[in-house]
């Protein structure tokens, strides 16, 4: 759209230096912008401190080089952020190029997603072959089965959020509710893991459509508002209502996951004497990490299956426009409902995993920042995204546990240097800067209208009576 | 021309409705009989659209009975109402914009008889072959004109009885509303389908209609067949000099 009149035909062609002369030239001058910026803030905020000298009295100490540093640093950041290639205004058509990087992602989506499923049913044994059973151990279960129980989640919260374009922030409360109905279940009946698990996912749903009736008619924040107090106060019943849940002492020594009936222990009856296999606890975590993977590749083919079916046509459209889809005759109560229904049932189903891989449950494992971390998997991975929500899973839990294995950095940043305080610093500052990089997330083919960015193309009008 | 004896699909009584305190239809009367094409006119604000959107209960009629078919749907909710064979294209189009002109059409079609699917696609390709060309583009890249076509074809997906128009021609070129107009009273024409036409600028709109109303403040003023209305010399002096 710009303005700019093309040269005249006559005229040779522009050497090929000449838009790298003229990116370098804008570039340098919005780090210089940049720094002048930086330089005005430092100006007030560090350029004299107030000191008491020996006799007490206030001196005006200055520091001119904090002040240079932090304009050179501003300088010096913003310089390499409009030199990235693809980052700048100025790049030269960044729609195409856009257009063909969704492209060559569409293309190679199928080889990444099989590559991917290999390698997770993979994983457990190759793991196992090269470290050992004692070794492995922490690998599946902290990184395998957690990395796994959280793709559920953000699938199953995908389909409230990334689908139907519902923005939940109180998922963890289904989490909690299935987590908490096998814990209950097993430890109160001696229910098995697997009659638990049905029912745990039921009512999971049942909490989902009981949250979806009020805030039927919430939209955006409200609807945001509500949901999070919603997980607030499951999370909060279930720390007081100590009769049935034993409050924050939660509920321990959860039956662990048997092999279709083979309990996993070192007895004869166990699962390895059975086999003919030393016994090993690796078992367990082997078989519980293939159950997260049935349940998860469960969730996506079941995803994957409504989105191409009427319902998930009909999610896809209540995200862009309620009305219309109402006076198209979609019943937009149901479908909402079962958005919330679907979700749920998927969050209680995890819970269950969760309860049987940890063996305790306390409300302290289902606090608001569950809730957010695992709409952050779906945001970073471009809501509605499948596997965009399978990295996003892979990136943000196996990164954070990576961060608890830090201790190297002592030997560099000191000894008082705990680096699992920074964890949630260094998660949220990466967040940050891969949402700055992709805002629709690592994978968006459709960006959902809860996260848009950009006016609406249709519906100018309505948008002016503010009835959008 | 259609027989005025034709029986009635659409009738409003002493319908009001409200934003908040402010009524927005004060008492309307309006008749819409099987097979004609039927106008609304009316300046900036005079509450068609408002009316359009009561008949499919958004904002409820707060007095008044509105009946379709003989059946009263006052207080019906909009979905089912939907579903009796009533279909709008409403104010400012809105298709939806991320999904592609095939998937609109497919939500247009969520209700129907899915074994009707491709004949009803069939049909709206035939009528807006334009469509046909751009079945896999988005509906948001599309024209002002294609985005109102779709529209049209979506709410044609469900074979409605009744199809609904709100300002079809608002910011098109007159070439595209001329098309858009003929392809209106062809399907009226040939396959006798109702139409309601809410429109500002009332030229074609008086043309096209067998039964006209004009709407001023909430209220019905004058109604009679478009022709006549067209003549009047104080409709044209309200609606029709420079509003072409
Ligand atoms: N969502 C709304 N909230 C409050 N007032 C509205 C709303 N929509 C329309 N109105 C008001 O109702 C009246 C009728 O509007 P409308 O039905 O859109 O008129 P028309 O379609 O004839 O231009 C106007 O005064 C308008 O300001
Ligand atoms: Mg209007």
């Amino acid at each position: 759209m710009s303005k700019r009149c093309e040269p005249p035909a006559t005229f040779a062609p522009a050497p090929e230096a000449s838009p790298l002369r003229d990116r370098l030239r804008s570039a340098l001058i919005g780090a210089a912008k940049a720094a002048g910026v930086a330089l005005g803030l430092a100006f007030p905020l560090l350029a004299y401190r107030t000191e008491t000298d020996f006799s007490n009295a206030l001196v005006l100490q200055e520091r001119w080089a904090a002040v240079a540093a932090i304009a050179l640093a501003a300088f010096v950041v913003r310089l390499i952020c409009l030199l990235i290639p693809g980052r700048t205004k100025a790049a030269s058509s960044p729609r195409r190029r856009r257009a063909e990087f969704a492209a060559i992602v569409a293309r190679s989506r199928r080889l990444i997603s099989a590559a991917g499923l290999a390698s997770l049913i993979a994983f457990p044994l190759v793991v196992l072959v090269l470290l050992g059973p004692a070794r492995s151990l922490k690998w599946i279960d902290s990184y395998g089965i957690q990395i796994l129980i959280y793709m559920t989640l953000g699938w199953g919260l995908n389909i409230v959020v990334g689908l139907a374009g519902l923005l939940d922030l109180g998922y963890v409360a289904f989490y909690a509710v299935g987590a908490y109905s096998y814990a209950l279940l097993s430890t109160n009946f001696g229910w098995s893991f697997w009659a638990s698990l049905p029912i745990a996912g039921l009512l999971a749903a049942l909490w989902g459509v009981a949250l979806g009736f009020p805030v039927l008619r919430l939209r955006g924040d409200y609807l945001a508002i509500v949901t999070l107090a919603f997980g607030e106060i499951i999370r909060i019943v279930l720390t007081n209502w100590t009769d049935l849940t034993n409050g924050e002492a939660g509920v321990s020594s959860i039956p662990r996951v048997s092999f279709f009936g083979l309990p996993f222990i070192a007895g004869p009856e166990g699962f390895a004497a059975h086999f003919g296999l030393a016994y090993s606890p690796i078992y367990r975590v082997i078989f519980l990490f293939y159950l997260a993977l049935a349940l998860a590749l469960l969730t996506n083919f079941v995803t994957l299956r409504l989105r191409r079916m009427p319902l998930g046509r009909a999610w896809e459209a209540l995200r862009e426009d309620e009305i219309a889809c109402r006076s198209l005759g979609i019943n937009t109560v149901a479908v909402k409902l079962a958005a919330f229904a679907l979700g749920a049932l998927v969050g209680g189903l995890a819970g269950a995993v969760f309860a049987a891989r940890q063996g305790f449950v306390s409300p302290s494992s289902f606090t608001f920042i569950e809730s957010a971390t695992i709409l952050a998997i779906v945001v970073l991975g471009g809501a509605g995204s499948q596997l965009g929500v399978a990295l996003a899973a892979l990136f943000i839990i196996g990164g954070s546990e990576l961060l608890r294995e830090l201790d190297w950095l002592q030997h560099i940043v000191g000894e008082g240097f705990d680096p699992t305080q920074y964890r949630m610093l260094i998660i949220g500052f990466a967040l940050i800067v891969i949402m700055n990089w992709k805002p629709r997330g690592l994978i968006a083919n459709r960006t959902p209208s809860v996260f848009l960015a950009e006016p609406r193309l249709a519906a100018p009008a309505l948008a002016e009576e503010g009835r959008v | 021309m259609i027989a005025t004896d034709s029986k009635v699909l659409l009738s409003l009584r002493g319908v009001k409705a409200f934003y908040g305190n402010i009524a927005a239809l004060k008492g309307v009367d309006l008749d819409i009989r099987e097979g004609e094409i039927a106008a609304l006119i009316g300046s900036n604000g005079a509450g068609k659209s408002t009316l359009m959107m009561t008949i499919f209960g958004d904002p409820r009629a707060r007095e008044g009975v509105i009946s379709f078919d003989g059946r009263d749907i006052t207080s019906m909710p909009t979905h089912a109402i939907a579903r009796l064979g009533l279909a709008q294209s409403p104010e400012g189009r809105r298709i939806f914009p991320r999904m592609t002109v095939f998937e609109n059409l497919q939500i247009g079609a969520a209700i129907g008889d899915p074994r009707y699917f491709d004949a009803s696609l069939e049909r709206v390709y035939a009528i807006f072959p334009r469509l046909k060309e751009r079945s896999g583009q988005s509906g948001g890249a599309l024209s002002g004109g294609e985005q109102q076509m779709l529209a049209i074809a979506r709410a044609l997906m469900n074979r409605p009885r009744l199809l609904m128009l709100d300002e079809p021609s608002l910011g098109l070129a007159p070439l595209v509303v001329k098309q858009i107009f003929e392809a209106i009273a062809d399907l009226n024409r040939r396959e006798g389908l109702t139409v309601f036409l809410v429109e500002q600028n009332a030229y074609h709109a008086l043309k096209l209609a067998d039964r006209a109303y004009v709407m001023v403040n909430g209220l019905i003023t004058l109604s009679g067949p478009g022709r006549d209305l067209l003549a009047m010399p104080e409709i044209r002096a309200a609606y029709l000099e420079g509003g072409r």
